[in-house]
């Protein structure tokens, strides 16, 4: 047994109002810079939908992730080693930008400098990729809230496994939302893709980065990744992607796109997993027995062997207690209510969702039914084909049963507890049917509903004993902004040594610092340092200094 | 051998060379950042689809055909029963075919360049740079081939460029030879001299961290954090106690 410590998150699909807060949130602390414009290491799909980028779950077409061959060996589904060498010179795989979306910016310019005239002058779209007047024909959240959902929602590659008649019965649909980051998988494709060796696996807290002093920009991480969650920075030439914000969990606070989570949906906590059986549990034949293999990769902290075998591995007292009281443990095996996206990749992904139950809720209040009591609900999972077939092609490789358990766990937390509020009643026969005792429930609805933050993130600090020269490691995603101190070396743009983060955060607080009026106000590039916000008061420039007290 | 022979051909190579050698070194070092193919295949990959794959196979097939005609000397070769004839037909035959697709390649390429919006906008001076230097190298050196071998009726470069060649690496340059030979190959060497110094400084240093390594890592990588303690080296005297 090699214990390995993983940081994972599980998301609540419930409470997901889809209002993109975490992916702008995201986008401002990361992702802002020239050549990452269509970077959303977030981003957040209406489903059913295409997703970003398009049909990215299309994997007969992108061929991301792994799969088995003949002999029942993993390999990579887009070709083993020498492929990969022989088309390096221009990647058959690699989704254009049109897949993702050209981004624009707009003339705005012209709202102020247009002539005087009888019409209201107009802010054209202009590509950011040519400069030229563009069209905008497609964005990163283009059919949000299934707009355009008749002629758009029939490509989605998950709908078009479930069910030929859902076109049919398209105008009684469900939809729900998926927020998205990279999974920070325990068998990442994307790094076994990259020929450069540049992207890893951090041995202490599994985060997945891209070491952008090595990586070469062969392009094979992005077809590699089956979530499509690499990108490629076209001004830099360099592979990105979501550092699960590295610099903030080191400090133990949690990601901007959980801090910033309006449902506050996001868990963020510790997972010990048996790094020896990671490939031997992605290789089980049968897809659908995929779920079950991760989790028995994954190890129970409270198991003395285990928690001697990880102090032989090295993990420190403190990671262990945090594991101990992990939110996405309990989650997914004390409740057993989470489930991973897609385990039929086999990259075992780590950001596990609790699958939603409003669609059932929805269905049932529609046809007149009342959507909070048990009986009702737990018919509706049992008879819902196709909500609950979409969600298990999503979360199960395409078998109902964990996703009906997840579902009918949530249903019977919403009766009981509804029933504990209303009338005092308590009803033990609602969590005897889902095999909960009702304590348990009622601690489940606590860490659903109620959620307060200490329990939802627990994140232990990164080794004391490492001090002030982690905030300098800036192996991952480079911050370069520009005119910063990493760009515009003498090989063009991005050129030179990059700025380490506390660098470069040092050096945007300055600049804002030092500006002392509004009319210099342009010149702060709009950032607003959302990087080192710790979710107490407002962040850092998000509101201009006041002149003076008086 | 006049002043400008010695110039061109003794004192010229070990400038290229030194610059090439140092100028990867100092490029490594400073600015690893910038060390990548930045790839434009995300703007287009129709074209590039067709000339990226015969350029680079094309010019891999040339680079090996120059190990082969200028560092194996020519009595190697015939101590192993190859003769003259024999090894010409082999590089004439090669050499031209190769030489085709490579130059074919970097035709679509550099047209790819020039007519599609983002990849003409995403293109640096240093670039257009490099594609000159190079295009000129190739162009010369197949003109060279061409013109030596099929219209004049075969030049032996292998008794007067290759003994240059070799001359310069066992630092006892001898320009004589060179200094006699055709004047296609003569500009060929030299345009070939100063795209050596500067490709440390273009996007064709990728061609230096050519992933063969991949062949052989395990899948997947783990990297601790101690690994790297920060983006640079501490500096001297701010080592981390406990680390001899
Ligand atoms: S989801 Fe993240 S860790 Fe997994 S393969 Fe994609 S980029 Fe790699
Ligand atoms: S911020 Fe939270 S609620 Fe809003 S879209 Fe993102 S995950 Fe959903």
């Amino acid at each position: 047994m090699r214990v390995m410590a993983q940081l994972a998150m599980v998301m609540n699909l419930d409470k997901c109002i889809g209002c993109h807060t975490c992916s702008v949130t995201c986008k401002q602390a990361w992702t802002n810079r020239a050549g990452t414009e269509y970077v959303w290491f977030n981003n957040v799909e209406t489903r059913p939908g295409q997703g970003y980028p398009r049909t990215y779950e299309d994997q007969d077409k992108w061929k991301g992730g792994w799969e088995l061959n003949r002999r029942g060996r993993l390999q990579l589904k887009a070709g083993g080693r020498l492929k990969k060498l022989l088309t390096i010179f221009a990647n058959p795989l690699m989704p254009s930008i049109g897949d993702y979306y050209e981004p624009w910016t707009y003339d705005y310019d012209r709202l102020f400098s247009a002539p005087v005239t009888e019409d209201t002058p107009v802010a054209r779209p202009r590509s950011l990729i040519t400069g030229e007047p563009t069209k905008i024909k497609w964005s990163a959240n283009w059919d949000d809230d299934l707009a355009g959902a008749p002629e758009l929602a029939p490509a989605d590659p998950v709908l078009r496994k479930v069910s030929d008649q859902v076109k049919l019965e398209f105008e009684r649909t469900f939809m729900f939302y998926l927020p998205r980051i990279c999974e920070h998988c325990l068998n990442p494709s994307c790094v076994a893709s990259c020929p450069s060796g540049a992207m890893y696996k951090r041995s202490e807290d599994g985060i997945v980065l891209v070491d952008q002093d090595r990586c070469r920009g062969w392009r094979m991480c992005v077809t590699g990744c089956p979530y499509k969650k690499v990108y490629f920075n076209h001004r830099t030439g360099k592979a990105e992607k979501c550092t699960f914000c590295y610099p903030r969990v080191e400090v133990g606070i949690p990601t901007v796109c959980s801090e910033t989570c309006v449902g506050r949906l996001r868990y963020i906590g510790l997972i010990l997993y048996d790094a020896d059986r990671v490939a031997e549990a992605a290789s089980v034949r049968d897809e659908k027995a995929l779920y079950e293999a991760q989790k028995s990769v994954m190890l129970d902290p409270h198991d003395p062997q285990v928690i001697a075998a990880a102090r032989a591995a090295g993990i420190p007292e403190d990671w262990l207690e945090a594991a101990r009281r992990s939110p996405i443990h309990k989650l997914i095996f004390d409740f057993g209510v989470a489930l991973p996206l897609h385990p039929e990749y086999r990259t075992m992904p780590m950001v596990w969702y609790i699958p939603p139950l409003s669609p059932v809720v929805d269905v049932l209040r529609e046809t007149g039914h009342d959507g909070e009591r048990a009986g009702n609900l737990f018919g509706a999972i049992e008879t819902l084909r196709i909500p609950i077939g979409y969600l298990a092609e999503l979360f199960t490789a395409g078998d109902p049963e964990p996703v009906r358990a997840a579902l009918r766990r949530l249903a019977a937390m919403r009766s009981f507890m509804r029933g504990i509020n209303l009338g005092g009643e308590r009803d033990e026969s609602i969590p005897a049917a889902v095999g909960l005792k009702p304590e348990e429930i009622e601690e489940m609805y606590r860490l659903l509903a109620i959620a307060p933050y200490a329990e939802r993130y627990v994140i232990p600090n990164a080794h004391a004993e490492e001090g002030a020269r982690l905030e300098e490691l800036a192996t991952g995603c480079s911050l370069d902004y520009e005119g910063g101190p990493g760009m515009g070396g003498p090989f063009g743009e991005a050129s030179g040594l990059p700025a380490p983060v506390a660098v470069e955060n040092f050096h945007a607080l300055k600049e804002r610092q030092a500006t002392d009026d509004l009319d210099r106000a342009s010149e702060l590039r709009g950032r607003v340092n959302l990087l080192n916000w710790d979710g107490k008061g407002a962040p850092d420039g998000l509101f201009p200094k006041r002149k003076d007290k008086s | 051998m006049n002043a400008l022979d010695v110039t061109l051909w003794v004192v010229a190579p070990y400038v290229a060379l030194t610059i090439f050698v140092l100028g990867h070194v100092w490029r490594y070092r400073y600015d690893k950042f910038g060390w990548t193919t930045r790839s434009s295949q995300m703007y287009e990959s129709r074209l590039l689809r067709i000339g990226s794959p015969l350029f680079h196979f094309g010019i891999l097939v040339v680079a090996l055909g120059h190990v082969g005609g200028l560092v194996i000397p020519k009595s190697w070769t015939e101590a192993v029963g190859v003769s003259e004839h024999a090894y010409h037909l082999t590089a004439v035959v090669f050499g031209t075919v190769a030489g085709i697709c490579t130059v074919g390649g970097l035709a679509i390429l550099v047209y790819r360049r020039r007519t599609v919006g983002p990849v003409f906008t995403a293109t640096t001076r240093n670039d257009k740079l490099m594609y000159a230097l190079l295009a000129l190298t190739i162009v010369l050196g197949l003109a060279a081939t061409v013109v030596a071998n099929i219209v004049g009726g075969g030049y032996d470069y292998r008794t007067t460029i290759s003994p240059w060649f070799r001359s310069v690496f066992y630092l006892q340059p001898d320009g004589e030879p060179m200094a006699g030979a055709p004047i296609l190959f003569k500009l060929h060497a030299l345009s070939a001299l100063v795209l050596f110094s500067v490709w440390p400084f273009t996007r064709l240093v990728h061609m230096l961290t050519a992933p063969v390594g991949y062949l052989t890592r395990p899948y997947i990588v783990y990297r601790s954090r101690d690994d790297q303690a920060g983006s640079r080296p501490p500096r001297r005297g701010w080592e981390p106690a406990g680390r001899p």
